[in-house]
């Protein structure tokens, strides 16, 4: 008896012990998180490496699709796992108010001149402008949908559509296919007939949605014929039709763009490496290379003003497609988010 | 000699301390601070102490006195900690959709004027609507209902009156009910299912048998991940079950199996399977052979000994497989996520919504405890309805 007790204690000894040196162990390398897909692909090979290759040290790389939740779980839990996050213009808001994310010292970085004003935060540094935009197979309809009153038409365009899930973007789409002009729009869904317009034009179109989370669904349910419009960000339709030969084609118009940000967060165990990191990324020289494999803007002017033109063509920053597009506005879905959410998710669920 | 008596004493306790450190560290710990978590309220109380104690003296209805204001203002200047602020307000915006631009705005105007009065209600004029200072005023106490209150669909009125919430807002009870519906269901097929199976087994010898357990535990062994990619690839619109289908001329249009209800049944029934044939054939093994041929030879039908004899001595396997079953099933997540449509999404889904996307904690809690509390009383009444049956017997 008195043996096995004192084997017992051993045991439990040894195991406590392992656990604090493991608990002690290796440093955790740098560790960045994207959005995956394409986007993430290029990003690895003009930013990641190069720059892990410059620092001498290693690197993790993880990706994620987003929300809020996520990062204030990290925080809560400690000292996060993450080191530099790309979050979109909402999650930079709040987090940077609710100080999830460390301050960014900009003479670090060095590039704040060059950058577009709206690129520039005291918690994140712009990491490229997307835009959320109708997409379809160019080899399946000829003549395809030119607005957001198209993507609702399924008798001229018959089919499934695909809308990212969640409150934000779709309310503005179905307002724009009931006619309210672009000017408009946030004025009307500050509005609580605006909303209940929204939702109402959304009920006509429910039964032929198909939802999509990760950025990869919607190009893959076009590819398979399950959808004939979907709601895709632009990087991925030339992506696809650069590395699988397809015709898929975006409309412009009516698209909606918005930038998402690298922020650091709070406490990060390479918080310093992590500003080494955005700095790098951020350099126009850096910069000018990630258009040539993904087809998103970039915040840095002197970049941007680099682009070859056939390229320059199919990005949300250039001119023409600029002009016709409506900027998300983050100020109306930081305040209305959590109301307008929890309305969609009940009206999904019904 | 009195240390060996106490080691001999202690002996047994120490031996399940590790189990019941166990227990408390990683089941009733987690339980208590979720059950904290979905009635605890102090983001705002704890850096509004001034404005508390003036706040009783606001009707609640005109715009707000000179004194709450001033409060307000001092204890914005006294909260230095980012984190708790945005706790602070994030708990407001909740409450009243505007508070965070209206906060960010007023904090920065409190940083700019570290001293003096500051103006609140011409720094914005939201400042000058009560709804905005209802919001604070109805945030003070520390603990709070409304996360229970909503997880159940209701919330209080301005006068403090428990009513409904309206409905276009939240559906939580509808879907409490969908997840017990769905469960439910499940637990029916497998009792169907696994009934004849588990029969089947213990009358099988030899290779045969080995093999008929074997494809009751594969799965088992299996990630519960894999088996329901798996049903996505067969039940698919191009998939295996409706090419085969379409092959054979059996249908001319694909079935819809995929994103709908349908679906969620048979990949659920299938991966909940070996939780009922397993309890259910170890109690089939325990019941003598020749108890079917006795009812035989007294005369009674094959049906009749089943129904009068097997199926009454088998009933606690039974009843142990629907209840794991069943409990298993309440919690699913992954299958539904895959298979099911927006219209198949059970509770759990809307937990882990609340925890990892909109951050709210309090409601991610709230649902789970009542998803908790539900199903002890189920529990109760199946323990309930189980012993009378014992006792009748």
């Amino acid at each position: 008896m008195k043996n096995l007790f004192k084997t017992a204690a051993f045991g439990m000894f040894a195991l406590a012990s392992t656990a604090l040196v493991a608990g002690q162990a290796n440093a955790r390398d740098l560790t960045i998180v994207g959005w995956g897909g394409v986007a993430q692909a290029a990003q690895s090979d003009v930013y990641f490496k190069p720059f892990s290759q410059k620092s001498g040290k290693p690197f993790l790389e993880e990706s994620w699709d987003g929300g809020y939740g996520v990062l204030q779980a990290k925080m809560k839990a400690g000292s996060p796992n993450w080191d530099v996050v790309q979050v979109e213009a909402e999650e930079l808001a709040l987090g940077c108010a609710d100080g999830l994310y460390e301050k960014l010292d900009w003479d670090k970085i060095g590039v704040k001149d060059e950058f577009l004003p709206e690129a520039v935060n005291e918690c994140g540094a712009g990491v490229y402008y997307w835009s959320l935009a109708m997409g379809y197979d160019g080899d399946k309809l000829n003549d395809g949908p030119k607005n957001w009153v198209d993507f609702w038409d399924t008798t001229k365009f018959p089919g499934k559509r695909s809308l990212r899930k969640g409150a934000k973007y779709n309310l503005e789409f179905a307002l724009l296919a009931d006619g309210v002009k672009p000017a408009e729009l946030y004025d009307v869904l500050s509005t609580d007939e605006g909303v209940d317009r929204a939702f109402k034009k959304l009920d006509e179109l429910k039964p032929n949605i198909v939802w999509w989370e990760a950025g990869a669904q919607p190009v893959q349910y076009l590819a398979s014929g399950e959808v004939s419009i979907a709601a895709v960000y632009n990087g991925r339709v030339t992506g696809i039709n650069k590395a699988e030969g397809k015709n898929f084609k975006l409309v412009w118009p009516e698209s909606m763009y918005a930038i998402d940000s690298w922020v650091i967060l709070k406490g990060a165990e390479n918080k310093d490496a992590a500003l080494d990191f955005i700095a790098f990324a951020s350099q126009a020289e850096n910069q000018a290379k990630l258009p040539l494999k993904v087809d998103y803007g970039m915040p840095n002017k002197k970049a941007a003003a680099t682009i070859p033109p056939e390229i320059d063509a199919n990005l949300p920053t250039y001119p023409d497609n600029l002009k016709q597009a409506i900027p998300l506005n983050v100020d109306f879905w930081i305040d209305n988010s959590e109301a307008l959410t929890a309305r969609f998710n009940a009206w999904l669920a019904q | 000699m009195s240390g060996k008596s106490f080691l001999q004493k202690s002996g047994p306790l120490l031996l399940v301390a590790p189990l019941f450190l166990f227990i408390c560290l990683f089941f009733i710990w987690p339980l208590g601070s979720v059950l904290t978590q979905s009635v605890s309220d102090n983001a705002v109380a704890r850096l509004l102490p001034e404005t508390a104690k003036v706040a009783s003296s606001w009707d609640g209805q005109s715009a707000p006195a000179e004194g709450l204001q001033a409060a307000f203002v001092t204890d914005l200047r006294a909260a230095t900690d980012e984190q708790a602020v945005g706790d602070m307000v994030r708990r407001l915006n909740s409450a009243q959709s505007g508070f965070r631009t209206l906060m960010s705005k007023t904090l920065k105007a409190v940083q700019d004027k570290p001293e003096g009065p500051i103006d609140l209600v011409a720094l914005d004029r939201k400042w000058s609507q009560p709804q905005y200072w209802k919001a604070i005023t109805d945030a003070l106490s520390p603990t709070t209902d409304r996360y229970l209150l909503a997880a159940v669909d209701l919330m209080r009125n301005d006068a403090g009156e428990i009513i409904s919430q309206p409905p276009k807002q939240t559906i939580n009870v509808a879907i409490f009910g969908r997840t017990f519906w769905i469960s439910a269901t499940v637990t029916i097929f497998c009792v169907l299912l696994g009934y004849p199976y588990a029969l089947l087994i213990t009358v099988a010898t030899g290779w045969k048998k080995q093999a008929l357990l074997a494809a009751v535990l594969l799965p088992l062994w299996t990630s519960l991940l894999v088996r329901t990619a798996a049903w996505f690839i067969l039940l698919q619109e191009q998939g295996l079950i409706n090419s085969a289908l379409m092959d054979l001329n059996i249908i001319a249009d694909p079935l819809a199996l995929i994103f709908n209800r349908t679906g969620v049944i048979i990949a659920m029934t299938h991966v909940s399977l070996p939780m009922m044939v397993l309890p259910i054939y170890s109690v089939l093994l325990t019941i003598p052979k020749n108890l079917m041929p006795a009812a035989a030879s007294l005369g009674a039908h094959p049906l009749r000994a089943f129904v009068r004899v097997l199926l009454p001595l088998s009933f606690g396997g039974i009843a142990a497989g629907s209840l794991l079953v069943f409990m298993s099933a309440i919690g699913y997540y992954i299958t539904p996520a895959l298979i099911g449509g927006a219209g198949d999404q059970m509770i759990s889904s809307f937990i882990a919504f609340h925890a990892q996307n909109s951050g709210n904690w309090g409601m991610a809690s709230a649902l789970g405890i009542v998803l908790l509390v539900v199903t002890i009383i189920l529990y109760a009444v199946y323990e309930r309805l189980a012993t009378q049956r014992e006792r009748s017997a």
